[in-house]
């Protein structure tokens, strides 16, 4: 009788690691990493593979064997490092720009709004209409409006603040303005909704706390609102780079202002270079990938300081 | 009084005919208060009476529509909150998640750039007994050791004045009555001034040197502890601060010592010095532990007041003292505290009994009986359930 108790006492305390271990969650989770694998893992192992194919002995242009051609990414760095540059650093600025409007904006309607929920809600209404209307249509209105003959370059021409020879479009000026414009929703979204649930009891206690305004933004505002920055930045700045709308001559970009995207969409659907459209898709994935990691782990120990 | 330097004492606060309006109600209306130099002021009051709305216009975190602020002398009432020599425990502590213990408790010397922060925050943390928890977050503290934490992060930057929003109010029982004990010594060893506001009578009485009773923005009454309690001025200080039996009635005769007072047919006596009105339509009061209970009728004594008889309706034990509600036909129900220096109850529901008491401990009020009770004391559930059992009771004796 008392091993027949021993023992059913002793199984119950195996039985949570055997239910943890149970088939049930694998089961569920089947459909999902079978997604992934379909539609993720297959697809970039098959980019990677490409990106190291050699062209075809006698063939037609277009025509690629699989190899292990590694020259293909020296290729790719010393022809397009100026354009991998500018990518990010296009990105860089355009995240930065939008990081600068989108926070005072996300503190308005998140923190200052709050006794005014219409308000707040309009000013959201706001923020996201601009996604009603086709990111294209809104990017060449901009296009419109930079474009020589347009109100904007003639008066800033008649005022000499540009000088007759110069245009708007074309230029760094024009593509970053771009980029910013076109991410600030995806940077306010979620500062907003960092700083909606900012208790401003935290900021009373620094200024009692002899910390002056802009000690309290600097030492309580930021740190709190951290996990809105990070998403805000990363869901800015990843896009960005691999952005080839606005960088495109077609909308604001022109011939010295194109960034990798156009690269690869021109050597992908124009001269047909797989491999080397592949291998600068992998270098793009692979520095933001490094980039990333490395913000994310200084974000994270800096909220620690 | 520079920022950048210790307070070395508590410093005197001094509020000149305050007014807070916001948008719809007033919350403090004329307000004048002077809180002497070391002092553990209390500001006790039910929730909007404004005693939150005080603090938060010494600490600077609101602007008076009207009035000036002194601290020390010096008129703050234009200084901003991170430029005044005040800090604050907050009632939700808000320590900030995203620092250690330690970085927490350093952070008002770190702005003010006093020299050494780590050591002294260390100092500060060692005398609320935490520092062994200095590299904590505080997400995972208890309760208690957050509140511990607020009071360090405040006491270690040595304000003039520090300001206490019921700081104790999320802690059990048990560990509030500690905590009242550790911010007294506290208080008595570094000698600042402390404002404490709080809805807790009894916190307020075992913790302040002096409270100021306030209500609907108005400051009802001013004084010790035990003065308060025995003399109250008003019927709202006479129930907020402990219970009381309260009786209205004009005085019938008057004496250079005492007035006595008609209580539907019986007379009651006050002395003069206790009774803040001598004529006209008076209310006045007992406390219920300074009742005595008879079981036959007491031989008439001039020194004390007879009630009765009535009739005993509930009887509740609570360990101390037995809490006896007698209903006297012509006046409302009376509630009477007795010590059990026996063993069980004196008497049972349905006994018939007297009351009598000292005419010394009877107090007269300054309040004008016509006006409807400002305050109802918020009695728990066991009271108010007694309360309509009772009249339940009596409306069936009519019957």
């Amino acid at each position: 009788m008392a091993f027949a108790a021993f023992s059913t006492t002793t199984t119950p305390s195996t039985d949570p690691v055997a239910r943890r271990r149970s088939p049930v969650a694998l089961f569920l989770l089947l459909p999902g990493i079978l997604y992934l694998m379909l539609f993720f893992l297959t697809p970039l192992v098959s980019l990677l593979l490409t990106s190291f194919q050699a062209p075809r002995e006698f063939g037609d242009i277009g025509q690629y064997d699989y190899a292990f051609r590694w020259q293909n990414y020296v290729e790719v760095v010393t022809t397009y490092w100026p354009h991998i540059v500018r990518s990010f650093s296009y990105a860089l600025a355009a995240t930065f720009f939008a990081l600068l409007i989108s926070y005072p904006l996300a503190y308005f309607i998140g923190v200052k709004a709050r006794s005014w929920p219409l308000l707040q809600s309009l000013m959201l209404v706001l923020v996201i209409a601009p996604f009603f209307i086709s990111f294209l249509l809104r990017t060449l209105a901009w296009k419109q409006l930079f474009s020589d003959e347009s109100f904007v370059v003639q008066s800033l021409k008649a005022l000499s603040l540009l000088g007759p020879e110069a245009h708007v479009t074309g230029t760094a000026f024009s593509v970053i303005f771009g980029l910013t414009y076109n991410f600030i929703p995806f940077m306010t979204l979620p500062l907003y909704t960092t700083l909606e649930r900012l208790d401003v009891r935290y900021l009373e206690a620094g200024n009692d706390l002899y910390a002056s305004p802009f000690q309290v933004f600097r030492k309580v505002t930021i740190p709190l609102s951290m996990p809105g920055i990070v998403a805000g930045t990363l869901l800015t700045f990843i896009p960005a780079a691999g952005d080839y709308i606005n960088a495109s001559r077609d909308f604001l970009g022109g011939t010295g202002t194109q960034m990798m995207g156009n690269v690869i969409e021109a050597n992908f659907l124009v001269l047909q270079n797989y491999p080397t459209a592949a291998a600068l898709s992998i270098i793009l994935m692979t520095v933001i990938l490094v980039i990333v990691s490395i913000y994310v782990k200084r974000s994270g120990t800096e909220e620690l300081l | 009084m520079a920022v950048g330097a210790f307070a070395d004492r508590g410093a005197d606060l001094k509020l000149v005919s305050i007014e807070k309006r916001f948008p719809g109600f007033t919350a403090i209306e004329n307000l004048n208060l002077t809180i002497p130099a070391g002092s553990f002021f209390a500001l006790l009051g039910p929730s909007g009476c404004g005693k939150t709305t005080t603090l938060r216009l010494v600490a600077g975190l609101e602007e008076p529509t009207n009035g000036r602020i002194l601290i020390g002398g010096a008129d703050v009432t234009n200084q901003k909150s991170f430029q005044r020599p005040v800090n604050t425990v907050f009632q939700s502590y808000a320590l900030f998640p995203h620092m250690t213990v330690l970085e927490n408790v350093a952070f008002g010397l770190r702005r003010r750039k006093i020299g050494d922060p780590v050591a002294k925050a260390h100092e500060a943390l060692l005398l609320v007994e935490l520092d062994h928890l200095a590299h904590r977050k505080p997400q995972q503290l208890s309760g208690g050791q957050q509140q511990r934490v607020a009071l360090a992060r405040a006491i270690v930057n040595r304000p003039a004045l520090l300001l206490l929003d019921e700081p104790l109010g999320a802690l059990d029982l048990k560990l509030r009555r500690q905590m009242q004990l550790e911010l007294k010594t506290i208080q008595e060893e570094v000698g600042l001034t402390f404002l404490h506001v709080t809805h807790d009578q009894e916190e307020a009485m075992t913790m302040a040197d002096t409270i100021a009773v306030m209500n609907k923005g108005r400051i009802e009454q001013m004084g010790e502890p035990q003065q308060l309690y025995e003399l109250p001025k008003t019927a709202f200080v006479a129930n907020f601060l402990g219970q009381s039996n309260l009786f209205t009635g004009p005085v019938v005769g008057t004496t250079s010592t005492a007035i006595a007072v008609d209580v539907s047919g019986e007379k009651i006596v006050v002395p003069v010095r206790r009774a803040h009105r001598a004529s006209g339509q008076v209310t006045i009061g007992v406390r219920p532990e300074k009742l005595t209970l008879h079981t036959q009728g007491p031989i008439h004594d001039a020194g004390r007041n007879v009630m009765g008889p009535g009739r005993v309706i509930d009887v509740s034990f609570s360990g101390v003292s037995t809490q006896y509600l007698v209903a006297v036909p012509g006046v409302k129900t009376l509630v009477v505290f007795a010590q059990n220096v026996a063993f069980g109850p004196a008497v049972h529901v349905g006994a018939q009994v007297w009351l009598s008491w000292n005419i010394d401990h009877g107090f007269g009020l300054d309040d004008d009986p016509a006006e409807a009770p400002r305050y109802e004391a918020d009695l728990d559930t066991k009271t108010i359930a007694r309360q309509r059992r009772s009249s339940l009771i009596t409306e069936l004796e009519g019957a």
